[in-house]
């Protein structure tokens, strides 16, 4: 029996391909997927008193959701957030690594690394800078005052959505600038030329040729600063004031001090669907636009 | 190629100055003599350095920040090398699913993620504290590991582990003489930056550490005090500094010995 197995594990790719994956497909199913599956059953309790809760099966927290025009509003503030960090992050990323990808011809490499490092310190600290530089008292504030430019400091500056906007732009900046430089990398510089020398003008060239071949890394982008920006937590919390809060910070409050779980699960659920519906949206469009080019 | 264009050099730097000059200003304002920080400096000390070496919380915090980003980095670079030779090598049904699976936590709202494993930890009745904390930075830092592995790993001749195996070696005696040492730069740099995105994490330990704060809930709960931040500047400038050596190590290792055209990001993005 155990020959026949093991004559089988040898000849089977599958079998071999899945015995590697099991310890991080476990670990998916046991710290994610369950975890979810419990967040979502949560959704559908009651929480009765601060420490008890009622465990029969109820739809009400959803209605409560929609019917609290806060959240409702929270959850539209988010996602309006996050379309506009997403539309300025690739708006201002795209010219950086055109430039990369067709004008630097040495060490191209260390333009990378430099442009992902600040990336990598902590994101609490990236955030909590903003803070020293658009505070009341802060950097820009203090040096207008002191240039006798102002006599009063900037108050919007600081605790505001302009404020949130800022500074997830800053902080998400990689998660666009690597996607776009690797399909702007890609593309066959002989084309752009070849186009060039067929009588296209350079606006022409970039709209025909180069921006639909960069149209994956722009899709890529989007999709991965859309979705954890609906969610950020820190940036709104550190920064946002209440004109800047967001839908993540009721969150936590449900979790916290509201206490009050099974909606904080519910209004996680409908975080969760929103951003699988622009997904879908994103994805399916791309699709759209790819068959039309090509 | 193109030839030069002044106006999108002078665009590229003034995007340099954009992502760079807020991290620095924590450095600055670290050595500058008063509470506030603003303008112009008044004075240079360093009496905010010993005054965080000072504080014993801080000592505490660090070392549970140590603890957790050593285990996470550790378990989740195992766990991805294995994914990673799955993909890299084989061809399978399901692949991609599996491929989508494993990449989510590094995709959803990390609330979401924390939110999750919040739930089921009180309701299976176990106690906060760096346990689910860890348990978190795995999920969150194996996605990561496995794109820096699977960049290493592509492209690898796995005919030299077929041989070995012919020439009568063990499974394991393969993956220990001809694997690992040509995987090595790519898992040195796996548990490096899982490490690094561990001790900066902050959301799940924010909702799951309960009373044992790691490094970043430290300085969470310093920051609401005025007259605490300059010792907190201190603090953040160290991290900025420990952050940036250990990735540029990492960025080196990575390619070490890989061809020029595969020394891109280790990441691979979306295709």
């Amino acid at each position: 029996m155990l020959q026949v197995w093991k004559s089988f594990y040898a000849r089977s790719d599958p079998a071999k391909a899945y015995s590697l994956l099991s310890p991080a497909l476990i670990l998916v199913t046991l710290a994610m997927l369950i975890p979810l599956g419990l967040m979502l059953s949560f959704s559908f309790f009651t929480q009765v008193s601060f420490t008890e809760i009622d465990y029969s099966f109820t739809v009400q927290r959803y209605i409560d959701f929609f019917q609290k025009n806060l959240l409702v509003s929270l959850l539209i503030k988010s996602v309006k957030i996050s379309f506009i960090v997403t539309f300025v992050t690739l708006l201002t990323a795209y010219p950086v690594c055109y430039y990369i990808a067709f004008y630097v011809k040495k060490n191209k490499m260390l333009w990378l690394v430099l442009l992902t490092l600040p990336f990598w310190t902590s994101y609490l600290l990236r955030v909590f800078s903003w803070k020293i530089i658009l505070g009341t008292k802060g950097v820009i504030n203090s040096s207008l005052i002191n240039a006798g430019l102002l006599s009063e400091p900037l108050t919007f500056l600081m605790y505001s959505e302009t404020a949130v906007i800022i500074t997830l732009t800053h902080a998400w900046a990689a998660f666009a600038l690597l996607p776009l430089y690797v399909s702007l990398d890609k593309i066959d510089f002989s084309l752009i030329e070849a186009a060039r020398d067929l009588g296209l003008s350079r606006l022409e060239t970039f709209w025909k040729i180069t921006l639909p071949l960069s149209l994956p890394g722009i899709i890529g982008a989007i999709l991965i600063i859309f979705i954890p920006t609906v969610g950020d937590y820190v940036t709104p919390a550190l920064l946002g004031g209440t004109d800047g809060r967001m839908l993540s910070n009721m969150i936590q409050a449900y979790f916290g001090k509201v206490n009050n779980l099974p909606l904080g699960a519910a209004s996680a659920t409908i975080m969760l669907i929103t951003v699988a519906i622009v997904t879908m949206i994103v994805s399916y469009t791309t699709k759209k636009l790819t068959q039309r080019i090509s | 190629m193109e030839q030069k264009n002044n106006t999108l050099l002078i665009y590229t730097l003034l995007y340099f100055a954009f992502l760079y000059i807020p991290v620095l200003f924590l450095p600055i304002f670290s050595f500058n003599d008063a509470n506030y920080m603003s303008f112009p400096l008044s004075g240079f000390t360093t009496e905010h350095y010993e005054e965080m070496w000072a504080k014993t919380n801080l000592h505490k915090a660090l070392w549970a920040s140590i603890k957790v980003g050593v285990v996470a980095s550790v378990v989740s670079t195992t766990i991805a090398l294995f994914a990673a030779k799955a993909f890299a090598r084989y061809k399978f049904r399901g692949q991609n699913i599996s491929y989508g699976a494993i990449m989510i936590p590094f995709l959803i709202p990390e609330i979401i993620l924390a939110v999750a494993i919040l739930v089921i930890w009180l309701s299976l009745g176990f106690k906060l504290g760096l346990v689910p904390v860890t348990l978190g930075h795995i999920l969150f830092c194996t996605p990561f590991a496995m794109l820096i592995l699977i960049a290493r790993i592509e492209g690898f001749d796995f005919s030299l582990e077929e041989a070995s195996r012919d020439l009568g070696e063990n499974a394991w005696g393969t993956f220990y003489r001809v694997s690992l040492p040509l995987y090595l730069p790519g898992i040195i740099a796996s548990l490096l930056l899982s490490f690094i995105i561990s001790f900066d994490e902050f959301v799940l330990a924010f909702f799951l550490t309960g009373s044992d704060a790691t490094l970043p809930m430290y300085m969470w709960a310093q920051m609401r005090f005025i007259q605490k931040l300059p010792h907190v500047l201190a603090l953040g400038a160290v991290i900025i500094v420990f952050t940036t050596f250990i990735v540029l190590l990492a960025f080196w290792l990575r390619n070490l010995g890989q061809g020029k055209e595969k020394a891109e990001f280790g990441i691979k993005i979306h295709e």
